[in-house]
């Protein structure tokens, strides 16, 4: 594309027409949002995005764009897109989902994904419950939120995905917030422009569970520092920030994970001879 | 020697036990075995029993040799060579001896366990470790190769062209000082009671290959088209995985392992939703694992292979020995109606046939097909006739090119429609484990739920499976049903009882599921008694025949769970009790 032309792709020929199930004032409208803005911006035709997703009502994601997408099961998006992509290298991969899906059935695949450092981004939207099944605590719960399901609140120490990732050996960790579409919109983007697993925790309330997280557009801020390659310096950020920093915290420059590929290709033949007597 | 001796006559088939304590390197010595009778043109097959220990621990080989295609464990053993007898009891119920066996001890003054002699078998013994004194580097495997092949009238140079051929990268002094064993022990053979010799093979026959099951399934799938391998190790189908990962770059294609069987089944619906045949290979534990997400891939009409090498079940059960009981999980296993299609190789070359059948299916279908092979099958290495290269025209239905009105599931009256894989400009769809319309977009409604069931229903049960969905042997008013690895000693207990194949009907289900009782009816016309045969402790496929193909009332059951081999005698005895009747 020469400077003068005009975007091929605007950010609306990334939605499709599909009207979304979650409540009005959800978070998730704005990272739809800001992804298909992140997509513009890059200008990657839509057929060549698969936007892949667990179970969840930010699961729901795929459907609502105009890209390919895999609606899965519960927990397992990682691993669906880590088949895609690996198979297909050409693809830009977007996985999303909640932190439910992500952090709890899912977990032992983040760990994995942040390991393999497959060329994709991961894009958590973080509302600190299980929305979909109505209100019961995530990982990421504070141990005194009371839900029906576990009175009293769950007593257990809320997961800190960043720190995870980080130890994991994720290649780059963003955290935005629904309530800055745009500024999300450029970490998506940056995170989907750089190479190996990028992962992106977007704060992104869920108004009908947990109403008190509108209270999120006063307490998030842009990090007051800039992004680290440092993982020493990173880690110690990300254990102990306020859960509200936002922007890119820590990127490397990790070699992504690819298959071994065979130059010299052969026929399937030629397998038959090792077995002749 | 002296030719009246009955066991000096030349026997059609002869199978040995070769036993030993970690290290002592039994199953390097049967695997050689089975290669110089093969390269002498013998038929055969080798199983491999050990105890708990990881690596290490006491081992055993189990050899049969023959002249003809062998397809089931012997029902008794000829000889049994004990390198030593370190726990070598804990073998005995797996190695019945007799009055004709010759068992022979490699360890001078040792005392043969009772468990071996109460059968009345001749003993003899060898001073191997004396015998050896003086030959550097020689080991008493190599010298019991020796010893057997002897006895057997295997051709020294059989025996020489395996030492080089398989120990060629040891360098030269590993060849001739095994060499030098091998010789000494057929020298020392001469001396040991008589011992009958195999028949001569069939000389141009069939080129002839040695091969595991697990090894045939694996280049069954790349016969197929799988280019795509997601891997969670676990006995006993970790073979199969290990044989592909080399191969499949060879041929474009590649192999990850996954951190676990939920995350390999969904790395395989990933890599074929993108357009590559993919498969995944695991055993009972990680089936159950996997149930889930087969089916998302039948939801989401992505077609997906999963290999289950039966094991010993449930749970973890009986890792390493062979067992059908994960039937009812493959074919009912899966949450809602969720209509798969699930295949069973009926023998070790079947393997390679089988799988690649299940590709074709899986792909044609856009559906997701399970393999039932067993650890029987699939660990058991054995001298075959060269299979058939059979090619499908496999291709799944892509959408090449598509228009607005492109529908992912469409309802074209076949069940089967055009996929658009990602990179197709405007083919763009969410596939979906939540029930939608023809478009793709999640729905509930009760028409869209009964129209897109009855489609994955009608493409399963309207396929055209030809003549593959069994295999029919011999006719008469007698039929056995069997599938799996009991095909095997099921045929042979058959050939003993009807030579000529006029008096008993062996049927083998290849096709186990969709459930096809009218094709069953027809294999069974005119049969008035049927014997179901499997190795299951609860009747899985017996109940499964009587429930969803008609199976008659009059049907009987013949079921053991593992882990003995169900033999071939015992069969026989129970085929011709019941004929009797
Ligand atoms: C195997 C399985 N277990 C449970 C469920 C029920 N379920 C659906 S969504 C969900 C939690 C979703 O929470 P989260 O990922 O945080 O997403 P949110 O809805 O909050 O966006 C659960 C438990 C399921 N679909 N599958
Ligand atoms: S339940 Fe919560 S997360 Fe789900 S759509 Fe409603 S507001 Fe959003």
């Amino acid at each position: 594309m020469t400077a003068e032309s005009a975007p091929a792709f605007a950010a609306k020929d990334f939605k499709s027409d599909i009207k979304p199930v979650w409540c009005p004032g959800c978070g998730d409208y704005s990272v739809l949002s800001s992804v298909t803005k992140a997509l513009a911006e890059l200008q990657t035709p839509p057929e060549d995005v698969a936007v892949v997703s667990g179970i969840g009502c930010s699961s729901r994601i795929p459907a609502y764009t105009n890209c390919y997408g895999f609606h899965g099961v519960h927990g397992r998006a990682l691993p669906l897109a880590i088949g895609l992509k690996v198979s297909r290298p050409d693809l830009t991969v977007i996985v999303t989902g909640g932190d439910g899906d992500g952090y709890s059935i899912g977990g032992n695949h983040f760990l994995h994904a942040c390991r393999r450092n497959v060329d994709m981004t991961y894009i958590v939207m973080d509302n600190q419950v299980y929305g979909m099944t109505k209100g019961q605590p995530s990982p990421t719960t504070e141990p005194d939120w009371e839900s029906g399901l576990v009175p009293g609140g769950t007593r257990i120490r809320p997961f800190m995905p960043l720190v995870v990732a980080l130890a994991s050996g994720a290649n780059f960790i963003a955290r935005g917030f629904s309530g800055d579409p745009n500024g999300t919109a450029q970490l998506i983007a940056e995170a989907i422009r750089h190479p190996g697993f990028s992962f992106v925790e977007v704060l992104s309330p869920c108004v009908t569970f947990r109403p008190e997280q509108r209270n999120w557009k006063h307490e998030t801020h842009p990090a007051p520092v800039e992004a680290t390659n440092d993982r020493g310096r990173a880690a110690r950020r990300l254990a102990t920030d306020d859960g509200f920093n936002t922007g890119v915290l820590f990127y490397d420059n990790r070699a992504p994970y690819m298959p071994p590929v065979d130059a010299n290709l052969t026929d399937v033949q030629q397998f038959d001879r090792e077995f002749a007597v | 020697m002296n030719t009246s001796d009955p066991a000096a006559q030349a026997a059609e088939t002869i199978t040995v036990a070769l036993v030993g304590s970690g290290g002592s390197g039994v199953m390097t010595a049967g695997d050689f075995l089975l290669r110089a009778a093969s390269k002498a043109g013998w038929y055969g097959m080798m199983t491999r029993s050990s105890g708990p220990q990881i690596r290490g621990g006491e081992a055993a080989a189990y050899v049969t040799l023959s002249s003809r295609p062998v397809d089931a464990p012997s029902d008794r053993f000829d000889m049994l060579y004990a390198i030593d007898w370190k726990n070598a009891e804990r073998f005995s119920a797996e190695i019945p001896l007799d009055t004709a066996s010759l068992i022979v001890s490699g360890e001078a003054g040792a005392t043969v366990p009772d468990a071996f002699t109460k059968g009345g078998a001749r003993i003899a013994e060898l001073d191997v470790k004396a015998l050896l004194k003086d030959v550097s580097g020689g080991r008493p495997n190599m010298l019991a190769l020796g010893v057997v092949c002897t006895l057997m009238g295997i051709q020294p140079d059989a025996v020489e062209d395996v030492l080089e051929s398989r120990l060629g990268k040891k360098g030269a002094m590993a060849i001739e000082s095994s060499t030098a064993a091998a010789e000494l022990g057929a020298k020392c053979a001469r001396d040991l009671p008589s011992f009958p010799k195999l028949s001569t093979p069939a000389q141009n026959g069939p080129e002839h290959w040695v091969i595991t099951g697990n090894q045939a399934a694996g280049l069954g799938a790349l016969r197929g088209g799988i280019r795509f391998v997601a891997a969670y190790p676990i006995t006993p189908a970790t073979e199969i995985l290990e044989w592909m990962s080399p191969r499949l770059p060879k041929v474009g294609g590649n192999l990850v392992q996954a951190e676990d069987e939920l995350a390999s089944i969904n790395m395989a619906i990933g890599a074929s939703y993108g357009g590559t045949p993919s498969l995944t290979a695991t055993s009972g534990p990680g089936l159950a694992l996997m149930t889930e997400s087969i089916g998302l891939a039948i939801a989401s009409e992505t077609p997906v292979v999963v290999v289950d090498v039966m094991r010993g079940g449930p749970s973890t059960g009986i890792p390493t020995k062979s067992e059908q009981g994960d039937l009812n999980l493959a074919v009912f296993g899966l949450h809602g109606d969720a209509p798969h299609v699930v295949v069973a190789p009926t023998s070790i070359s079947d393997c390679v046939f089988t799988t690649q059948w299940a590709v074709h299916l899986a792909e044609s279908m856009q559906t997701a097909a399970i393999v039932l092979s067993d650890q029987a099958l699939g660990q058991t290495i054995s001298v075959i006739d060269k299979p058939a290269d059979i090619a499908f025209a496999t291709r799944r239905l892509v959408a090449d090119t598509v228009d607005e009105s492109y529908n992912r599931y469409a309802l074209t009256g076949t069940g089967v429609s055009p996929m658009s894989l990602p990179g197709t400009p405007g083919g763009q769809y969410t596939a979906d484990g939540l029930e939608h319309n023809p478009r793709g977009t999640p729905s509930s409604t009760a028409e869209d739920h009964a129209a897109q069931m009855e489609k994955r229903l009608q493409k399963i049960v309207e396929f055209d499976y030809g003549s593959h969905w069994a295999d029919i042997d011999g006719d008469g008013d007698v039929a056995v049903v069997t599938w799996g690895s009991m095909t095997g000693p099921v045929r042979e207990a058959a050939r003993r009882v009807d030579p000529d194949g006029s008096k008993v009907r062996v049927v083998s289900l290849r096709l186990l599921a969709p459930a096809k009782p009218e094709w069953l009816a027809e294999a069974l016309d005119g049969v008035e008694r049927t014997l179901v045969v499997e190795q299951t402790h609860s009747a899985q496929f017996y109940h499964y025949l009587y429930s969803h193909f008609g199976l008659d009332t009059n049907a009987e059951p013949f079921h053991r769970p593992g882990p003995l081999p169900l033999r071939p005698a015992e069969l026989e005895a129970k085929i011709r009790e019941w004929t009797r009747q």
